[in-house]
């Protein structure tokens, strides 16, 4: 009997949506002096909001407003920040609603995963780095804030990747001048709202939105003591090159081609599951996505038509819509460059599917696609695509698994699954990368430490040691 | 259909020790994950109507009296006297000596008369008696035997006393249909739970059943979907379709479409159906006819509007 789901779309009508934004400097809403753009909505194209832009000029208000309140808020004893803290995170818990449905009408990301992932982890975050901010002395790395940090951060979890910098960086007793990306601004300048809310001392958090130039003011300013960034590994370099010389203390949390590593022994059902969630979480718009299968040759068509069975159940469509598995491609721009690989992919040799899946007509979308017969020297198993595409190698023995695994310039994460407990820790033991994911995968957690090898960055964020990145050296 | 010989306990063990594990973390996961599918509207009037049609409607008292069984099959063949196009449910499941009783209430309706046997719930009898119950349940009319397995020879690790059970109560079944029920809740482990469903599908059950409801935990999501992934593989594998039973724990309608879903995007559309997917329930009913109410009349009737099985 063939089942077929209603549509079942959350209201959008719990938030509300100016028609226009500006930046958020000392506490208060004002003008920015850039030409103002638009952000849309990518899964209907429509404008959701004009938003202002940051010049060089607004970038040193909004660093001096920060410089200023840096005196106040980090005289604070550490269980008063711990206060603002903990009722920012209540207030998140309280409108984790309007947040969700914000998050997915910008960012396209289905409403079932800014309500059961995205949210709360970013309300554990604030939470968890709240009860940090009276024990920095027992967290081994001093209890001296930097000042200001100027933090610039990526469109894929717009609201998870501000909580990741800003919670920590409050905590220490840091303020912070942050930029959100640009196709996603708005969950940012909602949170803006609940810090008034918050009544947070003015300064100590500044939303300034804008476009690349923007951020390389933010991390540029001469008065900006640490610089945090998540993003591509291009603009990490450039990054990089600005600040050496300086003395800002950087963390970059950059880009992955991570491995999901199959043995023959492995749990399948649960296998496949993670293949899923490793690939196609957030249309594939993850970091550490795990956009390399390597599957042991033993089982690899058995667990690929598994697999392909799996897709096949997958719902593309609606973001706002509770059943909705998979949302729509952030941007124009971002779909071109997953068009432009996968073209390269076929073009390369390997085979490309999809399941029968039709694409909505207005809006950015492209359909879950596995790539078979893949090789090390293609394109698709080397550069990030950074959308719901698979590359499968296979690989006969642990070693050469390892190898495949490490051979590339990225190392910001792994999954390996594996029945087999002695296996699980020597294949942890030699995999380069930051984050290794045990029968598990696109597992976040605010008390985990997390960040890359090689080209995927340095620094942590998260944990007892995301503290580091915002605290002086004991010397 | 090909039914492996099964020689010894070591092939058991090592055809049943080879399929792959069950990773509990991910299993829960899945299920949780299905169970937030959000079925709304026409996809839920669709949804009520299937699990109405899919119930085999219980009652296993030592209580149970005449007129409570004629009662209840009175109400599987017409859940809501009051309105004519809700379906009538699949079975009534009783014990074998009221068989005869529902038998004559069903009569030709198209409802089946399904019967426990093999010493319910416990199954801690001899071969002879279980078979004894079986036939004695056949011979009052029953199309359908609920049966228990061995819990004991199977955490036990014999397996081989389970599979020649199973056989030889599928053969005393005759022409009826034989529901192998595992009680999960004593089994322990996913693990297990797939190992047991392969251990009945090979011995030649028509279907896999959670739990008598005697037992705690019964039907969870997460053993239905170790279930239903157990049928889908032997499909595949053996080329034979069997069905799945989760019984027991389950009471709303909620409950119920949650199930559905996991037929729909584990063994897939061609399970939903009452010949391949039941719910073992009795509370759920009414729960079912009151949501059913609900979406054509805009209102919620009281309790005493749906009558006690």
């Amino acid at each position: 009997m063939i089942f077929e789901y209603a549509p079942a779309p959350e209201s959008r009508d719990v938030v509300d949506i100016r028609p226009s934004y500006g930046l958020f400097i000392n506490g208060e809403f004002v003008d920015g002096s850039g030409t103002p753009f638009k952000t849309v909505n990518p899964a209907s194209e429509e404008t959701l909001a004009e938003v202002a832009a940051a010049t060089e000029a607004d970038v040193d208000r909004a660093v001096q407003a920060a410089r200023k309140a840096f005196g106040v808020w980090s005289a604070l004893p550490g269980s008063e920040r711990a206060k603002y803290l903990f009722r920012i995170a209540r207030i998140i818990q309280e409108r984790a609603r309007e947040l969700a449905v914000l998050e997915s009408l910008d960012n396209g990301k289905p409403i079932k995963e800014s309500r059961d992932v995205d949210l709360p982890l970013v309300a554990a975050h604030f939470f968890y780095y709240a009860g940090w901010a009276d024990k920095l002395q027992y967290a081994g790395y001093g209890t001296t804030p930097l000042g200001v940090a100027g933090q610039v951060i990526p469109w894929n979890f717009p609201l998870l990747m501000l909580a990741w910098k800003i919670a920590p960086a409050l905590a220490c007793g840091n303020t912070v001048v942050l930029k959100p990306a640009e196709t996603t601004p708005l969950t940012a300048l909602l949170f803006a709202e609940i810090c008034q809310q918050a009544d947070l001392p003015p300064g100590v958090v500044n939303i300034v939105t804008g476009a690349g130039d923007t951020g390389a003011a933010v991390v540029g300013h001469p008065d900006v003591d640490k610089v945090a960034f998540t993003g591509s590994t291009e603009v990490g370099r450039l990054i990089a090159k600005s600040v050496a010389g300086t003395n800002k203390k950087v963390t970059l949390e950059l880009g992955g081609k991570a491995a999901n590593i199959v043995f023959d022994d492995a749990a399948i059902d649960q296998a496949v599951e993670g293949i899923v969630t490793g690939i196609f979480f957030n249309q594939g718009h993850v970091c550490c996505a795990g956009s390399r299968l390597l599957v042991q040759e033993s089982i690899a068509e058995e667990l690929l038509s598994s697999l392909k069975r799996r897709l096949s159940t997958l719902r593309l469509g609606d973001p706002l819509d509770k059943n909705t598995d998979i949302g729509a491609i952030n941007s124009a721009a971002q779909l071109a460059k997953i068009r432009e690989l996968s073209e390269a992919g076929e073009a390369e040799g390997a085979s490309r599917w999809s399941p029968a899946c039709p694409l909505p007509d207005k809006g950015f979308w492209f359909p879950p696609t596995v790539f078979t017969g893949v090789s090390q020297s293609h394109r698709i198993a080397r550069e990030e695509i950074f959308g719901p595409v698979l590359s499968v190698l296979t690989f006969r023995t642990p070693a050469e698994a390892v190898e495949k695994a490490n051979n590339t310039p990225y190392g910001l994460s792994a999954g390996v699954w594996t029945e087999k407990a002695s296996r699980m820790l020597w294949m942890a033991n030699r995999l380069r990368a930051g984050v290794v994911w045990s029968n598990t995968f696109n597992k976040f957690d605010p008390t985990s430490p997390f960040g890359g090898y090689k080209e995927s960055g340095y620094g942590r964020e998260g944990g007892r040691h995301g503290l580091e990145a915002y605290l002086k050296e004991i010397s | 259909m090909s039914i492996p010989t099964a020689s010894s306990n070591a092939s058991l063990r090592a055809s049943l020790h080879g399929l792959p594990g069950v990773d509990r973390v991910g299993a829960d996961a899945r299920a949780a994950g299905l169970g937030t599918r959000s079925i709304k509207t026409s996809a839920k009037r669709q949804a009520i109507d299937m699990a109405i049609s899919m119930v085999d409607l219980t009652t296993l008292e030592g209580a149970d009296t005449r007129g409570k069984v004629r009662a209840m099959c009175a109400k599987a063949v017409h859940p809501d006297p009051t309105d004519p196009t809700v379906p009538k449910v699949a079975a009534v499941c009783v014990y074998p000596d009221l068989v005869a009783e529902a038998r004559d209430v069903v009569g030709s309706s198209g409802v089946k008369v399904a019967s426990v046997a093999t010493a319910f719930p416990s199954g801690r009898s001899s071969l002879e008696v279980k078979v004894a119950d079986t036939a004695m349940a056949v011979a009052a009319g029953a199309d359908e035997i609920d049966m228990v397995i061995d819990r004991g020879a199977f955490l036990s690790g014999d397996y081989l006393k389970v599979f020649e059970e199973i056989q030889a109560i599928k053969e005393a079944c005759g022409e009826a249909h034989l529901k192998v029920i595992l009680e999960t809740g004593e089994l322990a482990t996913y693990d297990n739970v797939r190992r047991a469903s392969w251990l009945a599908m090979m011995a030649g059950g028509d279907f896999i059943k959670t739990s008598t409801g005697k037992v705690q935990p019964a039907a969870t999501l997460p053993v239905t979907l170790v279930m239903l992934e157990a049928v889908r593989d032997f499909r595949d594998r053996e080329g034979r379709m069997v069905g799945v039973k989760p019984a027991g724990g389950i009471r709303t309608t909620k409950d119920a479409i949650k199930m559905l879903v996991l037929v729909n995007e584990t063994a897939g559309p061609d399970w939903l159906d009452p010949d391949w997917f039941r719910l073992g329930a009795s509370s759920v009913l009414n729960d079912l006819l009151m949501q059913r109410q609900k979406l054509t009349t805009g209102r919620y009737a009281g309790p005493d509007y749906f009558t006690l099985d």
